[in-house]
């Protein structure tokens, strides 16, 4: 029937108007109408074919159609591709894409699961105090922490790798984080290291070099010959490389200075924004790891425990344990998606006020182990920069703290009639 | 409750037209945050609590809104499995649309994290600071969210099963208004 489909307006709140193209010559006169170049005869065509469509795909209209298995193939289409896309985006489709799971799949398969520890920086012990600002900082932030006054602070000091067992002598670095709690409920967390700036750039770089640097079975440690071909191929390492080289390890976390490493964006009151990175300069005189420190595979505790039954002696009120937070304000141009290179030297310092440490406790019961330092967490006034390391940071920081709650949630279902 | 009409009111379809993309596009976000490394994930964290508490807010009204309106009464001839599976699959998407938001909001309390909306605005914590209730509602929100995503889907073959094969008019109930004049 010719023309039929036209019966039907493509007016959705008036099926039966007709259409005004008559039926006896309809698909003619819509070939008539595309060609005339007419406004009306061409809303004429769009109403007609448009009206066809309805007519095709209306579920109201009784007329022969395609048939019944190809109509549940296509609604088997439709939901399968729907389904397709959240597989996509998930990742399950794609098992060799880098993904955050992926990364730290990777730590566990290097070096075991240590049940119940962050899967890098396992090893670290947890520190309470505050920091008492000066007031400096709001030139460069409007952050409430900048204000003057005293945000109380949960701390953590680290040593990278996932062993929360490891001598403090297997590795030169170590790492300092830093939770903020502000008084509006806002947080600021920071993870810090003690050498200012990364070894890779980017978050493939990163995965790549836990790649090579995975233990061989038969020594325990990386092969050198891979992670040398590792250095060898990406030539950014470079400046962490010599900077270790040149910096011999630190004899206690209190005379260690620690280094945002990643640029963030700091917005001022009145919305100017600066590239800033922080570092926490320590009062007490830096000294190199001893030789007699080395035969201690927990000399970092130790001394810090020293330190703080000598600081608490000689006057309760008085911690020796203090750093004063300088801000970098970079040059217009700096670059700030570069963790592996620092800005030049003359650049803008701000102190923005002390930290003061005034207890320590093991990470086991310490505030510090229920906390995640995603350096992503920033009050208003600070914000991430374009370096592609803070986003895998905060996302493998992530899965790290889902699975060490996890185990943590087991264990004290496991152990539940035992806790006091 | 007024006498269920055969269409929704226009109130209801624009609730559940406007959610329908909502919660499609958060468990897109949530599923690929958690996953990707690149600075998306940064973009997609920020998108995904404001998103989730408007989403909240948004099913406090569209419950109010079915409870005075109630639903259009299915077709006389639908097999009872049928309506069975219509009903539980209905009260399944109104617990998990509101169950979502809140766990996800107690998930972040339990973790200690700051739940921020925007900028310095954010939202107190619901739970204590525990991370055994943590890793709980951290599961319960990922295995809560592929729920929702399944139902959402059995949901739309459900409506295209309608529209395609039974051709009852249940999908046009929700996709336009009563015929006029």
């Amino acid at each position: 029937m010719p023309g039929r489909d036209c019966a039907i307006s493509f007016r959705p709140w008036n099926r039966t108007q007709p259409c005004v193209v008559d039926a006896s010559n309809g698909p003619q006169a819509i070939d008539w109408i595309v060609h005339a170049h007419t406004r009306t005869l061409y809303a004429f065509a769009f109403e007609c074919i448009a009206a066809r469509a309805l007519v095709h795909w209306s579920p109201a209209v009784n007329r022969a159609s395609i048939c019944v298995p190809c109509r549940l193939a296509a609604i088997a289409a439709v939901v399968g591709c729907a389904g397709a896309a959240f597989a996509w985006t998930a990742g399950w489709l794609t098992p060799k894409r880098l993904d955050a799971p992926h990364i730290i799949d990777t730590f566990e398969s290097n070096y075991g699961v240590h049940t119940g520890y962050r899967r890098n920086h396992a090893k670290g012990l947890c520190v309470e105090g505050w920091f008492e600002s000066n007031g400096n900082g709001a030139r460069v932030s409007r952050a409430a922490v900048f204000a003057p006054g005293r945000t109380p602070v949960i701390g953590r000091f680290a040593i990278p790798g996932s062993n929360p067992a490891a001598p403090d002598a297997s590795t030169p670095v170590r790492s300092m984080a830093l939770l903020f709690q502000l008084q509006d409920g806002e947080q600021w967390r920071t993870g810090m290291n003690s050498v200012p700036v990364f070894v890779v750039r980017t978050p493939e770089q990163f995965y790549s070099q836990l790649v090579a640097s995975k233990p061989d079975p038969a020594t325990g440690k990386p092969a050198a010959a891979k992670l040398d071909a590792f250095f060898q191929t990406n030539p950014e390492t470079l400046p962490f490389r010599n900077w270790v080289k040149a910096h011999p390890p630190s004899s206690s976390f209190a005379n260690t200075a620690f280094y945002s490493v990643n640029a963030f964006i700091a917005t001022d009151a009145a919305g100017n924004q600066r590239a800033v990175r922080w570092q926490t300069v320590p009062e007490t005189a830096y000294a190199p790891e001893t030789p007699a420190q080395k035969a201690d595979p927990n000399f970092l505790a130790d001394d810090f425990a020293a330190r703080f039954a000598a600081g608490s002696a000689a006057s309760p009120a008085v911690s020796p344990l203090r750093w004063h937070l300088v801000l970098t304000v970079a040059a217009p141009g700096d670059p700030t998606n570069d963790a592996t290179q620092q800005w030049p030297a003359d650049r803008e310092q701000i102190d923005a006020g002390t930290l003061v440490l005034q207890r320590a406790e093991p990470q086991g019961n310490g505030m510090c182990r229920d906390v995640n330092y995603d350096p992503t967490i920033l009050p208003d006034g600070l914000k991430p920069s374009d370096d592609p390391l803070l986003a895998a940071r905060s996302a493998a920081y992530a899965v790290s703290f889902n699975r060490r709650t996890r185990e943590e949630a087991k264990l004290a279902q496991t152990h539940g009639d035992a806790q006091p | 409750m007024k006498q269920p009409s055969q269409h929704f009111s226009a109130l209801q379809r624009l609730l559940h037209w406007s959610m329908a993309v909502l919660i499609v596009t958060m468990l897109f976000v949530g599923v690929g945050m958690v996953s990707t490394v690149s600075r998306l994930h940064d973009t997609l964290i920020a998108l995904h609590r404001p998103l989730g508490i408007a989403l909240l807010a948004l099913v406090i009204v569209r419950i109010a809104a079915r409870l005075k309106r109630g639903a259009p009464r299915l077709p006389a001839d639908l097999p009872a499995w049928q309506r069975a599976g219509a009903h539980a699959s209905h009260l399944a998407l109104y617990a998990l649309m509101i169950a979502m938001p809140l766990i996800g909001w107690s998930m972040l309390s339990a973790g200690g994290y700051p739940i921020v909306l925007y900028g310095g605005v954010h939202l107190p914590p619901i739970a204590p600071h525990d991370v055994t209730l943590y890793a709980w509602l951290r599961a319960a929100h990922t295995w809560l969210a592929l729920a929702l995503y399944a139902t959402v889907l059995l949901h739309l073959g459900a409506a295209l099963f309608h529209a395609l094969i039974r051709r009852d008019g249940v999908l046009a109930s929700m996709a336009r208004g009563e015929a006029r004049g």
